[in-house]
């Protein structure tokens, strides 16, 4: 078993193309951006009754990935399970870059981004939204350090702990932040609920990890380095793990609501008469997003397979796109009850059921998102010692 | 709330504009000295209107909002200066009718909703930069100056209170009701009237068509008009359960 | 000799500047109403300052009898156009743009505001009270005072 060593990547014709896509999706969203500007929301989907559309979905997909993305660094550094360790610097600048991708868009959406100085500076206190402006900022401050102490020479093994173990607890901080944006509001029936949280949490572990698997697996291919098949089927196993928690927290989610009775419309809604939503759910989320990857992985003989593992993580990231955009669209889809009693109808939808129609410009916005994510990722690995030149499982050890 | 006294800047010696365009370097000099206090002419006491001896409210009658009148929307829209809704779902409503069906009975009631200027307001909770605020005499208003156009607020509120602006607005606005592209907004209560010892224009409107459907007046007052029929007819307030307390109650719902 | 080099350029360009921005100025607008009492020039630095406390004031307090309102620097400075009504911020001649466009200042008020003076006072008709001689003189005292001079 050789040293690991870390390496930047060497630029390639597979790695220039993929880079080329890349940009393009950049300035499909640069042009997106612009054209909101001038025109304002106007040009989007979103409406006064969904304010909060597709670049919201991809935002909070990102920003749940992001604290997610950290899982195999934390493994590592906090768990002590050391076939993990290589990993971990790729793991570490994955998270900020997919939390930078994420706030990205957040930002650009907003009706005011010539006004993020006011966001900065200008603080409510009682607000969870204040809140997570620290907590994201202070998770680019604190991985930052922990990928530095990482990659200092002769850094003490117990500072590299110490400074992983500070991220673990922030980034579990950060996604309650991010979860209880929606769990502590107490006008709409989708939301109101403590559970959003954890089950924001457990989804941080799997899309994060997923979209860890991807970008290592793809990584390693491009630039020819061997990346163990036995490694990847364990992270594979991992994830199902994770993948089963985030299918527990939402039967609970939506056992707990549909038990009250003031909650049975909106339980109605999402899961049996909510048209593109209730799809969504049971077969985006809940088949395409869960019970497939979970047999994926666990199969007694093709779990084994590399190519299991990654379909399941590509499945995992397909689902958990629509269970946030159930949770975030759906939620606002169905109406308010703001009359209990009674059925009202009104000129600003009262009663009904909203419609959302995602345009081209909200979509380019969000994808814009994930190519400044996976941006990010690739500079930081060609101009930085991220990943090792050898990922094969002889060299990484056993568990 | 206390804002902090206003620091002007050095007054320079006498310079006529030329100067003024010439002194480039001496006037960043300048602008960077220390700051005095001073008051400027006529100075006069700030005339702080809100006061946290009243709280303001509306009381709404549904048994006397009629049918087919929307007399106070649109003396809303009128004297704030948002039109009646083309696109009905980007347009601002500030202020809608709402024709309610009983699950049970079918019986139909007519009431007008807005802003509930609630005493726990959610959107003020979730603002991240404070601009929405609750004004100490009970109004819940939007700083637009510091809204960023996040629509958390929106998100918050219980009674689709709230509307963001989605395009460009030019010179169409009353100088008393700023509005614009990217920011959120709803009911003021009429501010720029409660300020100047006037009623809100729906209250206005309503009483001109002969409904005399909303009273509007000080909650905390005990003689005031509102407060008597409060204490006399049975009450209600929207969304009761969530413990807001609305400045806004209806009766005869 | 190379520093020596440097100052002298330095210097030629700042002096040209300096004379170009003599003649290539901003044409500032005539205001109607009585001046301020407090000099072209301390308005021109103390302006957003101003603004900024007392939009506070209405905003945050009610108070609807500031001294210094958009509104108020709308009514008297307002520039009328070709057809004889006041133009709006989308054209440059606007009071606010001329000095801003030339420092590159941008103006977030009139995203807002409405830019246009209100119907009532577009004949100018409330001007800002002028001082008399002796509150101007009480004024330039105390300024006099609190600045050292």
């Amino acid at each position: 078993m050789e040293r690991t060593i870390y390496r930047e990547i060497q630029a390639n014709r597979a790695i220039l193309q993929t880079a080329a896509l890349l940009g393009v999706f950049l300035l499909g969203a640069a042009g997106a951006v612009l054209y909101m500007e001038e025109y304002g929301h106007i040009v989007t989907g979103m409406t006064n009754q969904i304010v909060w559309g597709l670049p919201h979905v991809f935002a909070i997909f990102l920003i749940v990935a992001a604290s997610g993305a950290l899982n195999v660094a934390s493994i590592a550094s906090v768990f002590g399970k050391t076939p993990y360790k290589p990993l971990s610097r790729l793991s570490a600048l994955l998270a900020m870059a997919l939390l930078a991708g994420g706030l990205a868009v957040l930002v650009l959406d907003l009706g005011r981004p010539d006004r993020l100085i006011i966001a900065m500076t200008t603080y409510n206190f009682k607000s969870i939204f204040a809140w997570n402006i620290y907590l994201y900022n202070g998770f680019f401050l604190i991985v930052g350090i922990y990928l530095y102490t990482q990659m200092a020479r002769s850094m003490p093994a117990k500072v590299v702990k110490t400074a992983g173990f500070v991220a673990f607890i922030w980034r579990l901080a950060l996604t309650t932040g991010t979860g209880s944006i929606f769990g502590w509001l107490v006008a709409r029936a989708a939301y109101e609920s403590a559970i959003m949280a954890p089950l924001f949490i457990v989804m941080s572990f799997a899309f994060g990890l997923a979209v860890f698997i991807l970008v290592v697996t793809f990584t390693t291919r491009v630039t020819g380095r061997p990346f163990g098949p036995k490694l990847l089927n364990r992270l594979g196993r991992l994830l199902g793990i994770f993948v089963g928690l985030v299918l527990y927290f939402t039967a609970i989610q939506h056992l707990t609501s549909g038990y009250w009775a003031r909650n049975g419309g909106i339980e109605r809604f999402i899961l049996f008469n909510g048209g593109i939503y209730t799809t969504l759910f049971w077969v985006g989320q809940v088949l395409i997003g869960g019970l497939i990857p979970l047999a994926l992985v666990f199969h007694p003989t093709g779990g084994r397979k590399p190519a299991s593992t990654i379909v399941a993580s590509i499945l995992v990231i397909l689902g958990g796109f629509a269970q946030v955009y159930v949770i975030v669209i759906g939620g606002q889809a169905y109406p308010l009850n703001i009359f209990p009693g009674f059925t009202a109808s009104s000129s600003f939808f009262d009663g009904v059921v909203n419609t959302y129609n995602p345009s081209w410009p909200e979509f380019l916005l969000g994808m814009g998102g994930v190519a400044l994510a996976l941006t990010i990722t690739g500079l930081g690995m060609k101009v930085l010692r991220i990943l090792p030149t050898n990922l094969s499982d002889a060299n990484v050890g056993q568990m | 709330m206390k804002l902090p006294a206003l620091k002007f800047s050095k007054k320079p010696s006498e310079m006529d504009r030329r100067d003024f365009l010439r002194a480039g370097a001496a006037l960043a000099t300048i602008t960077l000295a220390p700051g005095v206090t001073l008051m400027a002419f006529g100075g006069s006491e700030a005339k702080a209107n809100a006061d946290p001896a009243k709280r303001w409210g509306l009381l709404i009658d549904v048994n006397k909002c009629v049918k087919d009148c929307t007399a106070c929307v649109s003396a809303c829209s009128q004297e704030n200066g948002w039109r009646l809704p083309v696109n009905k779902e980007t347009d601002a409503q500030w202020i809608r009718k709402v024709t309610l069906t009983d699950n049970d009975t079918g019986r139909e009631e007519y009431l007008v909703t807005m802003c509930q200027h609630c005493e726990e307001p959610p959107c003020v909770d979730v603002c991240p930069t404070g601009a929405s605020f609750k004004r100490v005499d009970g109004i819940v208003l939007v700083d637009k100056h510091i809204c960023i156009g996040c629509r958390y607020c929106m998100m918050a509120c219980p009674y689709k209170a709230r509307s963001f602006v989605h395009e460009n607005i030019v010179d169409e606005q009353k100088t008393w009701a700023p509005r614009g592209k990217g920011t959120v907004e709803s009911c003021t209560m009429c501010v720029h009237r409660v300020d100047t010892g006037r009623i809100p224009a729906c209250v206005e409107a309503c009483n001109a068509t002969g409904h005399g459907a909303i009273i509007f007046g000080d909650l905390k007052d005990p003689e005031s008009e509102i407060s008597k029929a409060l204490a006399k007819y049975p009450s209600t307030a929207l969304r009761d359960d969530l413990g807001l307390n609305p400045g806004v109650r209806y009766s005869n719902l | 000799m190379k520093r020596l080099l440097v100052f002298f350029i330095l210097a030629t360009a700042l002096a040209g500047h300096t004379a170009i921005a003599g003649n290539l100025g901003p044409e500032i607008p005539k205001a109607t109403g009585k001046p301020h009492p407090e000099g072209n020039l301390w308005m021109r630095i103390n302006h957003p300052k101003m603004l900024l406390h007392d939009r506070n004031l209405t905003m945050r307090q009610g108070d609807r009898d500031i001294e210094f309102s958009l509104k108020g620097c709308v009514s008297c400075h307002a520039v009328k156009g070709a057809d004889g009504q006041p133009v709006g911020y989308d054209d440059p001649k606007y009071f606010c743009r001329v000095c801003h466009d030339y420092a590159a200042v941008k103006v977030d008020c009139f995203m807002c505001h409405n830019s246009k003076p209100e119907e009532k006072t577009q004949a100018f008709l409330s001007p800002r009270k002028a001082p008399d001689s002796n509150e101007l003189a009480a004024y330039l005292n105390k300024t006099g005072k609190e600045t050292g001079q």
